[in-house]
């Protein structure tokens, strides 16, 4: 998923997109195999060994794994242009469902995918179905600060807990936190921020510590700054934080209030090995090779069954251990899908005021 | 030349042969000379004439209701905005709709409904879900009635005032949300609302980071390119190295490499408060600073060389010569050698100008909220919210800025220029 890499990458191919789109960058990949897309790195890893390589060994069909940074704009070349050279693309939840609006994916049929109702609900969509679960979450240097926090009240109480905050720079996640902070309860969020007033409710909260906010853009920042002791605390991807965590550092992750997302399977619109994509999918949800990928990194299993077989220290850090999802929110996509634009453009002007 | 050389060397042809085999000559050059150019010319029509021309055409696109719904489109634009668009729009809206679903056209027009207003995303969904079945419809067919049973929204004139504005198919929405303006229910153009204002001041900081930076490279290369210019061979070209050693490495890690030296524990901060300069660390990046640090550093060779190769050409005896007349050493640097430099100087500047112009990784990672410039909005409107027309608007008006601001300086320097010679 994007937010676990640098987004450099991202960046520089959005250059070379910007006016060769028109051109049609198709990458061209072998006509008989399945091409899958995932977003590479750790994640891109972990699916290796959990999902392509036995999925190639167990039914002999060959797979040609590849990866990118998330562009819908490439996927739309592709379906545009009548050359689709990607079969089953790893997508996450608002260009899913931007996508499937668009017609770019193909509706998921779920009978044929004979997954029953086993997955989690989150999991079940028109265009996709959920691969793993992430978290943005509250985190903190445990060494640096004198208590602990346990609510994103906590980290807009600058007085009890001095020291700058960390947060995303962008309306998405920020808005969220900062009406949970003024008391708001998780379920009720999306709610109030559908009103005029509840998203002007939010910006005020926002302004009572906007001199203490340092505004993060890559995923690897947060945990940096923790560590260097730039930031006191920040919101945070939970992946980030786990890793930081595995090279000795005292990070302490707060689940509560957390907002949790999905990635999908989604497969492309005039793909011409649906049902391989099919089968790919089947056995990517089973609950082995689900817990074989999340015992590899730190993304929660979408079948239930899956966290019974990760060790409990494993297991503890998954966004959907048990525990770990009282008072968690799952993100309205729906809602980001029809209000980012004016919220981001809003935040925007806001921010550099 | 050669074609006038072999006209006089048969001299035994009448003239008017002689003009007819001139001509032929020339033209046979001109294919020629044509041909080289060819390949050429093909690649910069493929690569920049067709973008660009695509991406100034997004700016105004608006053909998403026109493709999707043709026959919608055709009825709203007849419509005369009072009361309910008449049945037969009506009935064509709801056949189009259930189509729409077909090729991706839903995705389209509803996304260039939201931009009107975003509840139509969910009011098309939800309409066509509840549609009846075609075989249950007929030309009878009380559309209004079925229509605002499905969604009381459809009985609002409002509603299908939001989808007439869609009915064109070109619109100036974008490149007016580009300048912070929108038109108004009555199609009067006016400012949105003030919270929401951010485009003019994201053209405006990009000009001013990109000026900023032109002036410090400018400032920082020009007795760095004198120095390699008049310094002995092997030392320059030691310098050289140096100057050109920042383009061997990733742009991505000089970016990152900036961030370890300026933040807050950094080494520059905890050098200046061991030194004891300053009693608690400055905040050097994340902020504008940050931003000129980082793009100075890297758009300084694209000033030095220029200047270097210019200053390189330029006799050192006509400064002599100045000096040996009775001018200050000052005055023959500023009155003879400077203006010699004035082409290198123009085109360091233009290069780094437009370069720094284009920039929005370094000011994403190294800059705060109040820094991002116009190309970050583009990759935003490109990658994330798959707004072109928006993406079309930003870019369109930022090359327009960048050509007028280029037409100016252009003028300048030939002036410069020509007050010299």
């Amino acid at each position: 998923m994007t937010q676990q890499r640098f987004p450099l990458s991202r960046i520089s191919r959005g250059i070379a997109l910007g006016g060769l789109v028109s051109l049609g960058l198709a990458v061209s990949a072998s006509a008989q195999a399945l091409t899958v897309i995932s977003f590479g790195g750790a994640s891109g890893e972990a699916m290796q060994n959990a999902y392509y390589g036995p999925f190639s060994e167990e039914t002999g069909i060959r797979l040609t794994p590849g990866d990118y940074n998330g562009e819908l704009s490439r996927i739309r070349a592709m379906v545009e242009t009548g050359n689709v050279s990607w079969d089953l693309v790893e997508m996450e939840s608002p260009e899913l469902v931007r996508g499937c609006f668009e017609g770019l994916f193909e509706p998921i049929d779920w009978q044929r995918l004979g997954l029953g109702s086993v997955l989690i609900d989150a999991a079940f969509d028109e265009c996709g179905v959920g691969t793993f679960v992430w978290s943005t979450v509250l985190a903190y240097n445990a060494d640096a600060l004198d208590g602990a926090p346990t609510s994103w009240a906590d980290f807009w109480d600058v007085e009890q807990f001095p020291g700058t905050r960390g947060l995303r720079r962008g309306a998405k996640y920020t808005l969220e936190f900062a009406l949970m902070a003024d008391g708001v309860a998780a379920d009720e969020v999306y709610d109030v921020l559908r009103t005029d007033e509840g998203v002007d409710r939010a910006f005020a909260k926002l302004d009572e510590i906007k001199d203490h906010i340092q505004w993060w853009e890559a995923g690897a920042q947060p945990p940096q700054w923790l560590v260097s002791g730039d930031v006191a605390m920040t919101s945070a991807y939970n992946g980030r934080i786990a890793a930081a965590q595995e090279e000795g550092s005292n990070l302490e992750i707060v689940w509560n209030e957390s907002i949790y997302d999905l990635d999908y399977w989604a497969i492309v619109a005039g793909s011409e090995h649906v049902d391989e994509a099919y089968a790919f999918i089947e056995f990517a949800s089973q609950p082995e090779t689900q817990a074989a990928y999340s015992s590899q990194i730190p993304y929660g299993p979408v079948h239930p069954e899956a966290i019974a077989q990760l060790d409990e220290a494993q297991a503890r850090r998954m966004p959907t251990y048990e525990e770990n999802m009282v008072g968690a929110l799952a993100i309205d996509t729906g809602f980001w899908v029809d209000h980012g634009e004016e919220l981001e453009q809003r935040f925007s002007a806001w921010a550099a005021r | 030349m050669s074609a006038n050389q072999t006209a006089t060397m048969s001299p035994a042809k009448p003239g008017g042969n002689l003009k007819a085999q001139l001509r032929r000559a020339e033209r046979l050059r001109k294919l020629k000379a044509i041909g080289l150019v060819a390949p050429l010319a093909l690649f910069l029509i493929v690569v920049f004439v067709v973008p660009i021309g695509n991406m100034l055409w997004r700016s105004v696109d608006n053909t998403e209701l026109d493709s999707v719904m043709p026959l919608t489109a055709e009825g709203l634009r007849h419509w005369d905005g009072s009361g309910l668009p008449d049945e037969a729009t009506l009935a064509a809206f709801a056949a189009e709709l259930r189509d729409s679903r077909q090729g991706g056209g839903l995705g389209r027009i509803s996304r260039r409904l939201n931009y009107e207003d975003s509840r139509y995303r969910s009011l098309l969904m939800n309409t066509l879900r509840g549609l009846p079945a075609v075989d249950a419809v007929g030309p009878d067919t009380d559309w209004v009635a079925t229509l605002t049973e499905i969604d009381p929204a459809w009985g609002e004139t409002e509603t299908w005032l939001g989808i007439q504005r869609t009915a064109p198919t070109t619109t100036d929405r974008y490149l007016l949300a580009s300048l912070d303006l929108e038109r108004s229910a009555d199609g009067e153009i006016q400012r949105v609302a003030e919270r929401d204002r951010l485009y003019l001041s994201v053209f405006q900081r990009t000009l001013v980071i990109a000026g900023g930076v032109t002036l410090i490279c400018l400032a920082l290369g020009f007795p760095l390119a004198y120095l390699l210019a008049t310094l002995p061979a092997k030392t320059s070209n030691m310098l050289m190295i140096l100057v050109l050693l920042p383009f061997w490495t990733s742009l991505l890690v000089r970016t990152a490499a900036w961030i370890i030296l300026l933040q807050s524990n950094g080494l520059v901060n905890q050098s200046l408060l061991f030194t004891g300069l300053i009693d608690s660390p400055l905040q050097l990046v994340f902020n504008r600073i940050g931003v000129f640090f980082a793009m100075v550093h890297i758009l300084l060779p694209f000033m030095v060389l220029p200047l270097y190769s210019v200053m390189k050409g330029i006799s050192p005896s006509y400064q002599r010569a100045a000096v040996s007349l009775g001018a200050h050493p000052f005055a023959a640097f500023w009155q003879v050698y400077v203006p010699q430099t004035i082409s290198g100087v123009a085109a360091g500047t233009i290069l780094v100008f437009i370069m720094a112009l284009g920039y929005y990784i370094t000011p994403a990672l190294v800059g705060g909220p109040a820094d991002q410039m116009v190309s970050y909005y583009v990759a935003y409107y490109t990658n994330t919210t798959n707004n072109w027309g928006m993406a079309a608007a930003l870019g369109s008006l930022l090359l327009v800025v960048t050509l007028l601001l280029y037409l100016v300086y252009h003028r300048l320097v030939n002036r410069k220029q020509l007050i010299r010679s």
